[in-house]
């Protein structure tokens, strides 16, 4: 498409984006302010991740988005189609395959390496928001690491519940220092945060970039005697008996029939093609599905 | 056996077919053109200019066809084409006090230099619904005259040679702009009209409203309400002088606000501003009221705690296109984040009816 820049932004806009993702990279889960942009989908619909995306996407990249986990939901869908339009890059659903990822509340099952960006996209940055609502008061909290706002919360959920009650979008502390949110991820997706990828957030409406460089220490917020657990439904995948992977739960019939199956649809797919076949699954045809 | 769902991409295809055959409606019905929507939804169209912060009323028009008359949809359009445009300068100030008035009313003062004018205003019709304009009455012939050439300064300037109004501070320092650097709080003023002007009409005036029932009330007499034609000058480079590349429709709204006057300040008048593209008058004095209410520190006033003096509460809720976006998202799926609620609350039920049963058995 010739009336819009390469990836849609203009390369000023980028550079702006680059520079606040290079200043994220440098302070680790540190919340960098970006003038963001109106993008042509709705603010709370990725324009964060897909500012991120148009910043870091070459030519030569290979790219794939998930929502969920999936690369067929439709949010998905209409992401990977603005940039094969407005960048004509090569897409792809293999995570093993893409150079850059655009995620929607997962990470990908399979680890990343260090040749892969993952981008998430996030609603609201600040892990102190629901804590604390003014900005103002938030940034000063990070200014002065006072995070004791968010170790009573965990406390008194124990306290009430007998059990820390978040189960997405749970807390992390980047290398000793930021807290972060890792975006309304599953609590099962938080162990992958420490891996050899470059993860980039990008939140649109807030006007926020912060980064995870490869390799930096990210640990859920918890306390000894009452430690962090991801934790999943109890089942295997339906479709291809994965043990271990994060499931969906689909309600099958009136009468409270449910089945499992994997969020992550590569995942899935990758391994009924070789072979796996779970409780309610059929051998992998390549028409099927 | 289970087949997993797919279908998204076929899926939004359909959609977006049935979305263009339903904007279009019974095809039996003429089309309605753009200009049509110009010329005689002139509202609608400079509301969208206003807050899709460009002024181009073909654009509005199409924009508004294009939404089917949703404004916040169209507004959208606006602002997303808006984004992609180069930013090749900033002009000049425009001058409202050489406006070419289509409409000048004080409420502070029975007549002024330039008079009292009051344009094509809904102001004294009555709201009855006129049925001949559903037989497609023509308008009747509309008497004219010569437009004035008397001057028509700013109502504001008598009050300020007595030096009964608060004065601003001038400056050549160029403000910063608000779709080109991120908000940062506190705000400048600058800022703070930059966001007001593009944000919700709706949002503004439930706002400004608040403000005259009691919550940091502040009585507001409007000095002076202007619309009409400015020009746009623009310094170019090459020229070493200004030009004019245009001419725009602005509404302005200036309040003047009582001030209790301090220790070391005798009493005075202050003001809250709106300035609107096009002829957006309701939008122009909520504008100024909440103006008024969000400037308490800066004169001294105290801090009620109401909602309109919240400068972080008006300027990161104000804008209905980050609003819309951000509420109509959670139609998007959120299986994941819900399943994991569901293994939680599932887990601590679990465990409460344990807890209950081992103390029954005790």
């Amino acid at each position: 498409m010739s009336d819009y820049n390469f990836a849609y932004l203009d390369e000023q806009t980028k550079r702006m984006i680059r520079r606040a993702i290079l200043k994220g990279l440098a302070i680790p889960g540190y919340q960098v302010p970006f003038a963001s942009r109106e993008m042509p989908m709705p603010y709370g619909w990725g324009t964060g991740g897909v500012q991120v995306s148009a910043a870091v996407l070459t030519p030569d990249d290979t790219f794939k988005v998930i929502d969920q986990g999936a690369d067929d939901t439709t949010n998905a869908v209409s992401i990977r189609r603005f940039f094969q339009k407005t960048a004509g890059v090569a897409v792809t659903e293999a995570t093993s395959q893409a150079s850059v990822i655009q995620t929607r509340h997962r990470i990908p099952e399979e680890a990343l390496r260090d040749d892969q960006i993952i981008v998430y996209q996030v609603p609201i940055p600040e892990p102190l928001r629901f804590l604390e609502p003014s900005e103002v008061e938030t940034r000063k909290m990070h200014a002065l690491e006072e995070y004791g706002l968010m170790h009573v919360k965990l406390y008194e959920d124990i306290s009430q519940h007998g059990d820390i009650a978040t189960a997405y979008a749970y807390p992390v502390k980047v290398e000793g220092r930021y807290v972060m949110d890792p975006s309304p991820i599953p609590k099962f997706d938080n162990p992958k945060l420490e891996m050899s990828g470059i993860q980039l957030f990008g939140a649109g409406r807030e006007q926020r970039i912060y980064a995870i460089p490869p390799y930096t220490k990210v640990v859920s917020l918890d306390f000894d005697d009452y430690p962090f657990q991801p934790t999943k439904a109890d089942h295997a995948c339906d479709l291809c008996g994965a043990p271990d992977s994060y499931l969906d739960e689909l309600i099958v019939d009136d009468v409270g029939g449910r089945m499992f199956m994997c969020s992550d649809t590569d995942y899935c797919a990758t391994r009924r093609k070789q072979g796996h076949v779970g409780a309610q699954g059929m051998p992998y045809e390549e028409d099927a599905a | 056996m289970y087949v997993a769902v797919k279908g998204g991409e076929r899926a939004i295809d359909n959609a977006h077919a049935w979305l263009a055959d339903e904007r279009r409606g019974d095809t039996a019905i003429p089309e309605l053109s753009v200009a049509q929507i110009r010329e005689q939804m002139a509202l609608a169209v400079n509301r969208v200019m206003a807050e899709g912060s460009l002024y181009d009323p073909d654009l509005a028009a199409l924009a508004i066809k294009q939404a089917r008359g949703d404004l916040i949809e169209a507004i959208f359009l606006i602002r997303a084409y808006r984004t992609t445009l180069p930013r090749f300068g900033g002009s000049n100030p425009i001058e409202t006090e050489d406006m070419a008035c289509d409409r000048r009313v004080s409420a502070t003062f029975k007549d002024a230099p330039g008079g009292q004018v009051l344009g094509p205003t809904f102001d004294y019709t009555h709201r009855l619904l006129d049925f001949k304009l559903a037989a497609d009455g023509e308008g009747a012939d509309v008497p004219t005259a010569a437009p004035s050439d008397a001057a028509t300064p700013h109502i504001m300037s008598f009050l300020d040679r007595e030096g009964l109004i608060q004065t601003e501070p001038t400056g050549d320092a160029v403000p910063d702009d608000l779709t080109r650097t991120p908000l940062e709080l506190p705000a400048s003023r600058a800022l703070r009209l930059q966001s007001l002007t593009r944000g919700d009409e709706g949002f503004l005036l439930g706002m400004a409203y608040s403000t005259q029932r009691g919550y940091a009330r502040n009585h507001a007499f409007v000095a002076e309400l202007r619309i009409g034609t400015v020009a746009v000058e623009m310094e170019i480079p090459e020229l070493g002088f200004a030009i004019e590349i245009g001419e725009i429709t602005v509404t302005e709204c200036e309040t003047v606000n009582q001030f209790q006057g301090s220790k070391t300040q005798p009493p005075q008048f202050t003001r809250g501003y709106g300035l609107v593209f096009g002829m957006t008058e309701r939008k122009a004095i909520s504008m100024a009221l909440v103006d008024r209410a969000l400037r308490w520190k800066e004169l001294g006033e105290d801090n009620l705690g109401a909602p309109a003096q919240d400068e972080e509460f008006v300027l990161y809720h104000g804008d209905n296109i980050q609003a819309t976006g951000f509420l109509e998202h959670i139609k998007l799926p959120h299986y994941v984040d819900f399943q994991s609620e569901l293994e939680l609350i599932r887990k601590l039920r679990r465990e409460a009816h344990d807890n209950i049963s081992r103390e029954a058995a005790e």
